[in-house]
């Protein structure tokens, strides 16, 4: 014992990292900021902003952009770019209502097919990108003009088809009681715990250097009561006559968002295809001469992308209670795209976190859900967007030129 | 003389009409340095890509610890132990030190990377070369300078008790401080008993490492030769003309 390992000190730990934003790489700082002074805006100028109601419908309006720009991320990595993702997620939805109104098929059996068809989708974009070396743009703007002609044709004249299975419905409409809220919480907090203690110990155990238990108690408090907070405010009642229906818990969506973005986590920071999507995006030829297959990294990402879409068209049928020819149309994509570059992935490749859709996908929710409430018209919540997003990507350009010069 | 343990014979290699390498022979010896020289175009980089099985070779034989073997890609160079590091380094900036050391050959434990025993052997290679210029082997590749980067790629390349590590260029864009580094670092290589092929412009490098020359002119080798053996000027005369003016040869 003794000393025969490393800790680095809260303070060694904090200057570096000063010296790391200083440098220009600010990760996910501008995302956590813009957030902060957004909620104190909208909240000082809204009544209703701050309340548990509008909290809860900002997360399911928020869900399905978070879950296209989680796949966007993948994309993003390699420097690529998916403008289909949107209409990818309406198709995608549509597959699933149709089975399940209009051929009774279970509605697992309906999200699996048209998961499966998503990751069909993604398999023709991503092999016309990594073989044929057309530009991503190129192809998914095709695609985007198809896929938005494929939802009219699935979706018949002028219509929308409706879907009523209980589980599909649930999943954006529904909530955890109070107590399997906190049950969840638990649990994830109690995972999250000891994996951050695994890590100190096998690392300490090896004779590493590691961050000390003051700076892992910092952050995983922080992480905590975060999530604690948010558990806490959405198992307030938010119903407007409690004695008629109550409405209180964790929607399930948080679980579903929650889910895929461990999962995608995991995927890319602990497993060899998350370190290779990384090495790809940062520099191709050293990838290829290291013997990674760059070309099935590529074509895996939109793979990858189109599949959340996927998921995303299936909350998107959940929430709306059905399929319209516009649903993943109008400024989902961008949305998405915003999301994933204000959370503090780079449009340049090689950097990105899934983390980051859901930090962005916050940011991007909270301007359209804040603006509509104080009553701003929808023209002008898309040039905010669009100012918000066109800001985060000059933040990520000048952060590459200092980075590269520096 | 001790056997080579890399040799080349008749090398021969054409990109279409041009006709890059005509019958190079060539030989690479363990624990010593042979540096590879020549004018730019005489076919320095198609002899290496040759060598560590990026380009097929069109006629002639490969010999690796005396035995005769058919290379027909990177990985079977890399499985018989032969690196190559290039001179635009091939590292990704976005990943830090241990990841690059590591990239396409990760250790993986249960399905997920075992990132602990990767920095443990990263960190014992970098202390097996005396490399001491890295503070923490976890910051990212962008923030090294040049001499590190190419510490840390030569240190990729000697990870894999590898016999053979070709070095293309490693000091050229180096300040003074950084080349003597480097150069300490590829003649420590050569006395733990590595074959080190160095590709090299100048010539004060080469005469300060390497224990045998080889002079590419015009895709023919025009003598390789020991360095103690040798002036400077006589090897400026071999890149630029192909001839010995050596008065015992003529």
């Amino acid at each position: 014992m003794g000393k025969n390992y490393d800790v680095a000190p809260l303070q060694e730990w904090s200057s570096e990292y000063f010296k790391r934003v200083k440098s220009g790489d600010m990760g996910a700082l501008p995302g956590v900021l813009g957030l902060i002074a957004l909620c104190i805006v909208f909240g000082a100028m809204s009544e209703v902003f701050l309340t548990p109601g509008n909290f809860a419908n900002l997360l399911t309006q928020a869900a399905s952009v978070m879950v296209i720009a989680m796949g966007l991320i993948f994309v993003l990595l390699l420097g690529e770019i998916d403008l289909s993702a949107g209409f990818a997620s309406g198709v995608c939805g549509a597959v699933l209502v149709i089975l399940i109104t209009n051929h009774g098929v279970a509605w697992w059996v309906a999200l699996s097919v048209s998961i499966l068809f998503g990751a069909l989708l993604g398999l023709a974009i991503g092999i016309l990108v990594s073989q044929l070396g057309i530009p991503s743009f190129v192809v998914t703007l095709a695609a985007f003009l198809m896929f938005q002609g494929l939802l009219l044709l699935l979706a018949g004249e002028g219509g929308t088809i409706r879907v009523e299975d209980p589980v599909i419905l649930s999943i954006q409409n529904s909530n955890l009681s109070p107590l399997v809220s906190w049950l969840f919480f638990a649990v994830l907090a109690v995972v999250y715990v000891i994996a951050g203690l695994t890590k100190i110990y096998l690392r300490s155990k090896k004779g590493l250097k590691s961050n000390s238990l003051t700076i892992c108690t910092i952050k995983t408090s922080g992480v905590l009561s975060i999530f604690g907070l948010g558990v806490y405010f959405l198992n307030l009642e938010r119903s407007n006559n409690p004695e008629l229906v109550s409405l209180k818990g964790m929607p399930y969506v948080v679980v579903v968002i929650l889910f895929l973005l461990i999962v995608g986590t995991f995927v890319l920071n602990r497993t060899r295809y998350g370190r290779h999507l990384y090495a790809v995006g940062g520099n191709p030829e050293a990838a290829r001469r290291a013997g990674i297959n760059v070309k099935a990294i590529r074509t895996s990402a939109f793979v990858i992308c189109s599949s959340f879409a996927a998921v995303a068209g299936m909350l998107f049928a959940s929430r709306q209670n059905s399929i319209s020819p516009t649903t993943g149309g109008s400024a989902t994509l961008l949305y998405a795209v915003g999301a994933a570059v204000i959370g503090g992935t780079s449009l340049f490749g090689g950097k990105g976190r899934m983390s980051d859709a859901v930090l962005g996908g916050f940011v991007v929710a909270i301007i359209d859900n804040g603006m509509g409430l104080l009553g701003y018209a929808a023209g002008i919540k898309f040039i905010v967007t669009g100012l918000v997003l066109l800001i985060s990507s000059s933040v990520d350009a000048l952060t590459r030129k200092k980075t590269s010069s520096g | 003389m001790t056997s080579p343990i890399l040799s080349l014979r008749g090398i021969q290699k054409s990109f279409g009409p041009v006709e890059v390498l005509k019958r190079v022979d060539f030989d690479a010896y363990s624990g010593q340095v042979t540096a590879l020289v020549g004018d730019n175009g005489a076919g320095k980089s198609t002899l290496i890509k040759c060598m560590s099985g990026i380009y097929g070779i069109d006629a002639g034989e490969y010999f690796f610890e005396g035995e005769k073997i058919q290379i027909s890609g990177p990985r079977d160079a890399t499985s018989l132990g032969i690196e190559i590091v290039y001179q635009d380094l091939a590292l990704c900036d976005n990943l830090d030190i241990v990841q690059n050391m590591f990239l396409g050959r990760e250790i993986i434990n249960r399905g997920t990377l075992s990132e602990e025993t990767m920095e443990t052997l990263a960190r014992k290679t970098l202390d097996g070369l005396s490399v001491r210029t890295v503070k923490s082997i976890r910051q990212l590749v962008s923030s090294l300078s040049g001499g590190q980067r190419q510490t840390v790629a030569i240190a990729r390349a000697v990870l894999w008790n590898s016999k053979v590590v070709i070095l293309d260029e490693p000091t050229a864009a180096l300040g003074v401080a950084q080349t003597e580094q480097v150069l300490n670092l590829v003649r420590r290589l050569a006395d733990k008993g590595l074959a080190v092929i160095l590709i090299s412009h100048n010539l004060r490098d080469v005469f300060q490492v390497a224990d045998n020359i080889a002079a590419l002119y015009l895709g023919q080798m025009a003598a390789q030769v020991k360095t103690r053996e040798v002036t400077d000027s006589q090897i400026i005369q071999l890149i630029t003309t192909g001839m010995h003016s050596k008065k015992s040869e003529a």
